[in-house]
């Protein structure tokens, strides 16, 4: 008997169908990996598991989990379940904790509601069950809040609160895509040692192959509410029949063309940067600190050159992004635009400023909800003297949207009409539309899904061949990093560890921290054909 | 904690100083001599003068700031101008309406926004809600002079469940005292406990849609446990921020309804001191409502850090 079967679930939500007729089976002791973009159902099918679904979803079909139908059971059945038989893991580990109880708490809950414990006794498997989640009781009792762990350390509280009463069955949804990559490689190792050593039967949800592909003895991949393909993880790489499982495998490695004429000059000179922040000071009467962010950092991109710059998050790449912009002023060192001073008297120098352009991370936040396209492109113009009014700011418009695959109507529209991947486009052509010389892209397709980024990516080199642009990249996706940089830089705690071509850092590296991102950079098997 | 704590305080003993100075300048700069006010136009002027020295109204404007608050540290809030009595009896007197009435409208408040907000909160999108939504948009919108008069006609003079007005004074016991100040209570909870039932509302919803409800619900908690449990303290944080707003604006801001219900409160002396020039009086009052309000804002910071573990930074 499967630990998990579904059986040509369809699930609609409204009236929307969002399932259609999908099945898997998961055994004891085994992972089954369920990839799919955004949109696909690959989390709604997790939910109709534990019936943790929205208001208004029908379910048809059958979901049995050890043998019971959970679409025939009751809500109270349903909440025995939940936590006992089946436990489950969230993407944003962030935000997936109590903020105001203390650890040992949330995790006891689990077995306080499912047992006739005492508080106690709860608390002593709570530790237990987070010594198994690997936060020793020395350096994490149960007595911490949420807001004193990191990521990685809170992804393990919520691992440790859904294996408290050892569940046959854990969902994992996305467990990794917010974490560094580091942390993704020792959190995926602490899942698999729970499936080898307690036998629990893993569902692993991603949206990366390679995430899913070193851990997965089965694969399904959805696409539209629907199974596109399934089969045995080593047979499916290797034998791949959907084109949309190879567009995808395809899309998950792709090297976007390029023709890069880096040039001798230096565009963007950085010397000997140092960015210190005051930290609060401790105890009563303590002394105030200084953190030093960025220590003697020093780098150079060329001009038309594609640079990256890799690092785990807390690294200092945000605050040199900072500094590099002239909006925060360095307390040692310089950094010359063409040069000229990003800073000066204490302001950014709009001179230069006007030269250089972001994309950020976020497609969603980034843009205010409330304003047209039009304007949204057209705010970099503030950094002009005499910005383009009338006929011409329509044209600059209509040249930006145009240039990044957009249609000039466009500009009429608001921010929640477009996609994910349309609104990165949309961010492109902001910082597009003065023409800058340089642009910083901070992790700008980090968020996107796999065919979507090498949508990106292409229209990044595109851009790149036809406007002589120069990137700053800067990624914790060393696959990214890889695919679109000449030259790559490694930063760690504030500091600049490696420097060199991008394919020879990242084949041979030689500083142990960069080896170390290297091995834990999740991979596709070295034998899987890319078409 | 500790930290936190003595940060609030000295924050507290700042905004009280500046509020001080404020007042004091303020009052300073308002035309018209109280000495002149309470001789009359035909006053001769060494009476004047010597009233102005009776007065402490000569001296330098630091002297005069100093020996104010001197005075107010020490619980001598000096003479009122018109009546001739300490300034600290009458605003003794009228502080034992003033404070219990607010008092009282905030419990009622409280005690109908708190299950009021849950309940729609936990039913949204049914008629419970939309119907709580309503009436607490009606709650809102009615002045509550108006809706004071309404029930002095129902509930005093039709039914005579209670008196039109007046206060009967603690001397006659503490249910007469209270029952003195049930009507204009309700008058002034009426439109707070609107207020308050759609923050809490808005807040408990906002709560019940993060993530960590939904890791709740992944551990088999029931949706009423997952509310009771993990989503109302931390919906608490903004209900504490109105609530501390309301019971500042019920201590100062009672003047209608005082004067509806002649209740000899702070709302009303300080309208009769403003008409009768009676600046000491009204120095005296607007400073401890400011130390009222600072007072209370204290304590709602001292709340939070009780409510949120992120305020209470680990000493060393």
């Amino acid at each position: 008997m499967s630990l998990l079967s579904i059986e040509n679930l369809s699930l609609s939500i409204h009236g929307t169908p969002v399932l259609k007729d999908v099945s898997m089976a998961l055994e004891p002791g085994r992972v089954l990996g369920v990839i799919g973009e955004s949109g696909s159902g690959k989390s709604m099918t997790a939910f109709s598991v534990l019936q943790l679904l929205p208001n208004g979803t029908a379910c048809s079909g059958r979901v049995s989990l050890l043998g019971r139908d959970i679409l025939t059971l009751s809500e109270v059945e349903l909440c025995g379940l939940r936590g006992r038989d089946v436990g489950m893991v969230f993407q944003e580990p962030m935000t997936a904790l109590n903020p105001l109880k203390t650890i040992g708490a949330q995790v006891a809950e689990t077995i306080l509601i499912h047992e006739k414990v005492s508080r106690a006794d709860a608390m002593l498997r709570a530790a237990e069950a987070l010594e198994k989640a690997e936060l020793p009781q020395d350096r994490f009792p149960l007595s911490r809040y949420p807001h004193e762990l990191s990521g990685g350390q809170r992804q393990r509280v919520v691992i440790a609160m859904a294996i408290a009463l050892q569940p046959r069955l854990l969902i994992a949804d996305e467990p990794t895509t917010a974490l560094d990559v580091t942390t993704q490689a020792q959190i995926l190792k602490l899942l698999k040692r729970l499936v080898i050593e307690d036998g629990i039967g893993l569902m692993l949800i991603s949206h990366d192959l390679a995430v899913v592909a070193d851990l997965a003895d089965d694969l399904v991949i959805m696409r539209q509410g629907e199974v596109v393909e399934a089969g045995r993880s080593d047979d499916l790489f290797r034998n791949m029949q959907h084109p949309y499982s190879r567009a995808l495998l395809e899309a998950s490695g792709h090297v976007p063309d390029r023709h890069s004429r880096a040039q001798e000059t230096p565009l963007l000179q950085v010397k000997n940067v140092v960015r210190d922040y005051v930290s609060h000071a401790h105890g009563l009467w303590g002394k105030v600190t200084h953190h030093r962010a960025v220590n003697n950092v020093s780098l150079e991109i060329r001009r038309g050159e594609s640079l990256g710059l890799v690092g785990e998050s807390g690294c200092g790449k945000s605050t040199l992004t900072r500094a590099i912009l002239g909006l925060e002023e360095v307390q040692g060192g310089e950094i010359l635009f063409d040069g000229l001073p990003v800073f000066t008297h204490h302001r950014a120098n709009k001179a230069v400023r006007r030269r250089m352009q972001v994309v950020f991370q976020d497609p969603y936040g980034s843009f205010n909800p409330r304003w047209k396209v039009g304007r949204l492109i057209t705010e970099p113009f503030h950094l002009l003297d005499t910005p383009p009014r009338g006929e011409e700011r329509n044209r600059a418009i209509a040249d930006a949207l145009e240039s990044v695959g957009l249609k000039a109507e466009d500009q009429h529209k608001y921010i929640h009409e477009f996609s994910g991947g349309q609104r990165q486009r949309i961010a492109v052509a902001r910082a597009l539309i003065i023409k800058p010389d340089l642009i910083i892209l901070d992790e700008a397709v980090s968020a996107l899904d796999v065919s979507v980024r090498a949508q990106v990516l292409d229209l990044l080199a595109d851009l790149s061949d036809r406007f002589g642009l120069t990137y700053l990249f800067i990624s914790h996706d060393l696959g990214v990093v890889r695919s679109i940089t000449e030259r790559v830089l490694v930063m760690k705690a504030g500091e600049i560890v490696e420097e060199g071509a991008t394919a020879t850092v990242f084949d041979a590296p030689q500083h142990p921290y960069t080896k170390k991102l290297v091995a834990a950079a999740p991979a596709l098997p070295a034998d899987v054909a890319v078409a | 904690m500790l930290r936190y704590f003595l940060k609030r305080l000295l924050s507290l003993v700042l905004s009280l100083l500046a509020a001080s100075v404020v007042i004091f300048l303020a009052l300073e700069v308002v035309p018209g001599d109280p000495a002149a006010y309470m001789l009359g136009l035909n006053a001769q002027e060494d009476t004047l003068n010597a009233l102005r020295e009776q007065l402490g109204l000569n001296g330098t404007l630091l002297e005069r700031y100093l020996s104010w608050v001197g005075g107010l540290l020490t619980g001598d809030f000096g003479i009122s101008y018109t009546y001739r009595t300490p300034v600290a009896d009458m605003i003794g007197d009228r502080l034992w309406v003033s404070l219990p009435l607010a008092l009282y409208a905030l419990t009622l408040s409280t005690l109908i926004a708190f299950p009021a907000g849950i309940w729609a909160a936990s039913r949204r999108g049914t008629y419970v809600d939309a119907g709580v939504m309503g009436v607490t948009q009606l709650g809102v919108a009615i002045p509550n002079f108006w809706f004071a008069m309404l029930m002095v006609l129902v509930f005093a003079i039709n039914l005579r469940w209670f008196s039109a007005g007046g206060f009967a004074g603690w001397d006659a016991g503490f249910w007469a005292g209270m029952k003195s100040l049930t009507l204009p209570a309700i008058a002034l909870a009426l439109p707070q406990a609107s207020i308050l039932t759609r923050v809490m509302r808005s807040s408990l919803l906002d709560t019940l849609s993060e993530d960590f409800i939904r890791t709740a619900r992944a551990k088999g908690l029931t949706k009423a446990q997952a509310m009771w449990r993990h989503a109302l303290r931390n919906a608490l944080i903004p209900v504490l921020t109105i609530l501390g707003l309301q019971f500042s604006f019920l201590l100062a801001g009672a003047i209608i309804i005082e004067n509806v219900f002649y209740l000899p409160g702070l709302g009303r002396l300080v309208f009769q001191a403003i008409s009768a020039r009676d600046l000491i009086v009204v120095e005296s009052v607007v400073m401890l409502l400011v130390f009222a309000v600072i007072m209370v804002n204290f304590a709602v910071d001292l709340a939070y850090a009780l409510v949120d573990p992120r305020l209470r930074r680990r000493a060393g």
